[in-house]
């Protein structure tokens, strides 16, 4: 049996929007290069204040092939969709978007929605915006080696 | 394919497979049975026994089958650590970097009371002799040093140590698993007291070993039973597998020069076309390695996502990323040897068989060239460290 669901290798050999985005409305970087992987997202914004859009999104991972196929798919379930709704990202819906990920490859998948969820306070701190920090709480992955 | 995972294990060789398969059907008896059916296979065993005692230099005597190297290097050290107790003795001299059969063994000694100093292992992989001569005390029952590391390829100064260890009285151990049937081995002249091996790193088959010791050292049981290998190593002999090493190793020995040197050849044609990779490091000393160990850090990627997409391109390799070794650390000799954590997860282990091609060589330079650069343009860390907002860690 192979170590990866078909759909992480796909979206790990073939990555969705990966890249940067010049003068992004928030960008959010999460993970630590001692444990061996770091996430961050690009965010376009668009749309009233209290409805906006997410226009576009591209990613960066140094990270093993859980962590870019966890990014690739996170970025696909978020782009063009109203950015209260990437605040409803959760790891889990990453995971079952990829078919599952080996329990010990699971930590890839909650950094994939902290990336996001900090990318878009990134964005509500730009712009002044108020939100219920509640909503950021990092969350409790088991921490790493290095540290 | 291209196999360059040997390090890990190798394929069975024809005169392997031609030694094994007549024990399987033919030579079936158990040797420990009575009858000449049973005593012909006791021959074969016997047979076995004094070709990889001549291998190594050894008396026949000395030589204890085990199921691996991880067996034989749990009994060498119960072994010593038994009988120092005897003498008062509970300290015991090791190295930063040794396989886990024999960090986890000094582990579990240090809880029923030993002291363990594991020396400090220098940038380029190595200890000396002199670091080996000033942990001695007069309370150490024994020293233990692998002849060749397991990820980096760095074959230690052996001979030496032998004789500082033999000088001072103290026993020597040495984890030979990846020296064996790659690197001339003779336990006399390099004044070894135990030795251990395993079958399937040099074209013997797996779940069979060898533990060396040196007349007059009085084995210590991990597995009590029958009166198997002199009531030191009890349960029916794999005689199959048993011959199977002892043909592969005496094939190894046969032509070892001339692999050595095609090997040499071979590798460092590898060594220079990865090095032409800009924030890379060749991890090991270049001179003093095995003849088929090329252990590379490539800054800003991470391992396993290297060894993911050379798998794609039909390349077997291995890595000390903490990612493929499902724990959270990356490999304990790379830091081990200074390199920092986040340079440890972009590792690459290639270890050649003997029939690689220069085609093969090229073929895996461009690839892991291919692959290196795919995965930087992704890295946060390598834009990061490119737009001059950290420093980069490998010139």
């Amino acid at each position: 049996m192979a170590l990866y669901s078909e759909k992480v290798m796909d979206h790990f050999r073939n990555p969705r929007n990966v890249g940067v985005i010049e003068n992004a409305d928030g960008v959010g970087e999460v993970g630590n290069a001692k444990c061996g992987d770091i996430m961050k997202i690009y965010l376009k914004i668009t749309g009233e204040q209290g409805s906006e859009i997410i226009e576009d999104v591209k990613f960066e991972t140094f990270g093993c092939g859980s962590a870019i196929a966890s990014s690739s798919m996170a970025t696909e379930l978020i782009a063009g969709k109203p950015l209260s709704e990437a605040l409803t990202l959760t790891n889990k819906a990453v995971t079952e978007a990829l078919d599952g990920l080996p329990a010990h490859k699971l930590h890839c998948s909650v950094l994939a929605e902290e990336a996001i969820k900090a990318a878009v306070k990134d964005y509500y701190d730009k712009n002044g915006i108020a939100y219920d920090p509640e909503q950021f709480r990092e969350g409790d992955e088991p921490h790493c080696c290095g540290d | 394919m291209i196999y360059a995972d040997n390090a890990a294990t190798t394929k069975v060789s024809e005169a392997a497979l031609a030694a094994m398969l007549p024990c399987l059907t033919q030579v079936y008896g158990n040797p420990s049975s009575l009858y000449a059916f049973g005593q012909s296979a006791k021959e074969q065993l016997e047979d076995a026994r004094a070709r990889i005692a001549r291998c190594l230099h050894a008396d026949p005597k000395e030589i204890t089958f085990t199921s691996g190297g991880s067996e034989a290097d749990n009994q060498a050290l119960r072994t010593a650590a038994a009988l120092g107790a005897k003498k008062g003795k509970k300290h015991i001299i090791s190295t930063a970097f040794e396989h886990h059969a024999i960090l986890h063994t000094l582990d579990a000694l240090k809880k029923e009371g030993f002291e363990i100093t594991l020396l400090d292992v220098h940038e380029n992989g190595l200890i000396t002799a002199q670091q080996v001569a000033e942990a001695i005390r007069p309370d150490t029952a024994l020293v233990t040093v692998m002849f060749a590391n397991n990820e980096i390829g760095t074959v230690q100064p052996i001979a030496e140590i032998g004789a500082v260890c033999r000088e001072k009285g103290v026993l020597f151990h040495t984890d030979a698993v990846q020296a064996a049937g790659h690197l001339p081995i003779d336990v006399q002249a390099m004044q070894i007291d135990m030795l251990s091996l395993s079958g399937h790193k040099f074209h013997g088959p797996k779940g069979t070993g060898v533990l060396y010791a040196r007349k007059g050292i009085r084995l210590e049981n991990l597995i009590y039973g029958g009166a198997q290998e002199r009531n030191k190593r009890a349960g029916t002999e794999n005689l199959p597998a048993i011959a199977g090493m002892a043909a592969a190793l005496e094939e190894s020995v046969a032509h070892l020069s001339e692999t050595t040197e095609k090997l040499i050849r071979q590798r460092d044609r590898l060594i220079r076309g990865l090095s032409e990779i800009p924030h890379s490091t060749l991890n090991g000393d270049a001179v003093h390695r095995l003849p088929s160990n090329v252990n590379f850090c490539f800054e800003a990627i991470e391992g396993e996502s290297l060894l993911l997409l050379l798998d794609d391109k039909g390349i077997c390799a291995s890595s000390g990323s903490a990612c493929t070794s499902g724990s959270l650390d990356p490999s304990h000799v790379l830091l081990a040897i200074g390199r920092p954590h986040e340079v440890a997860h972009g590792s690459l282990r290639l270890s050649l068989g003997e029939d690689i091609t220069d085609d093969e060589i090229d073929y895996l330079i461009a690839s892991v060239k291919d692959v290196v650069t795919y995965l930087r343009n992704m890295s946060p860390v390598w834009r990061s460290l490119n737009e001059g907002k950290q420093p980069f860690v490998l010139p």
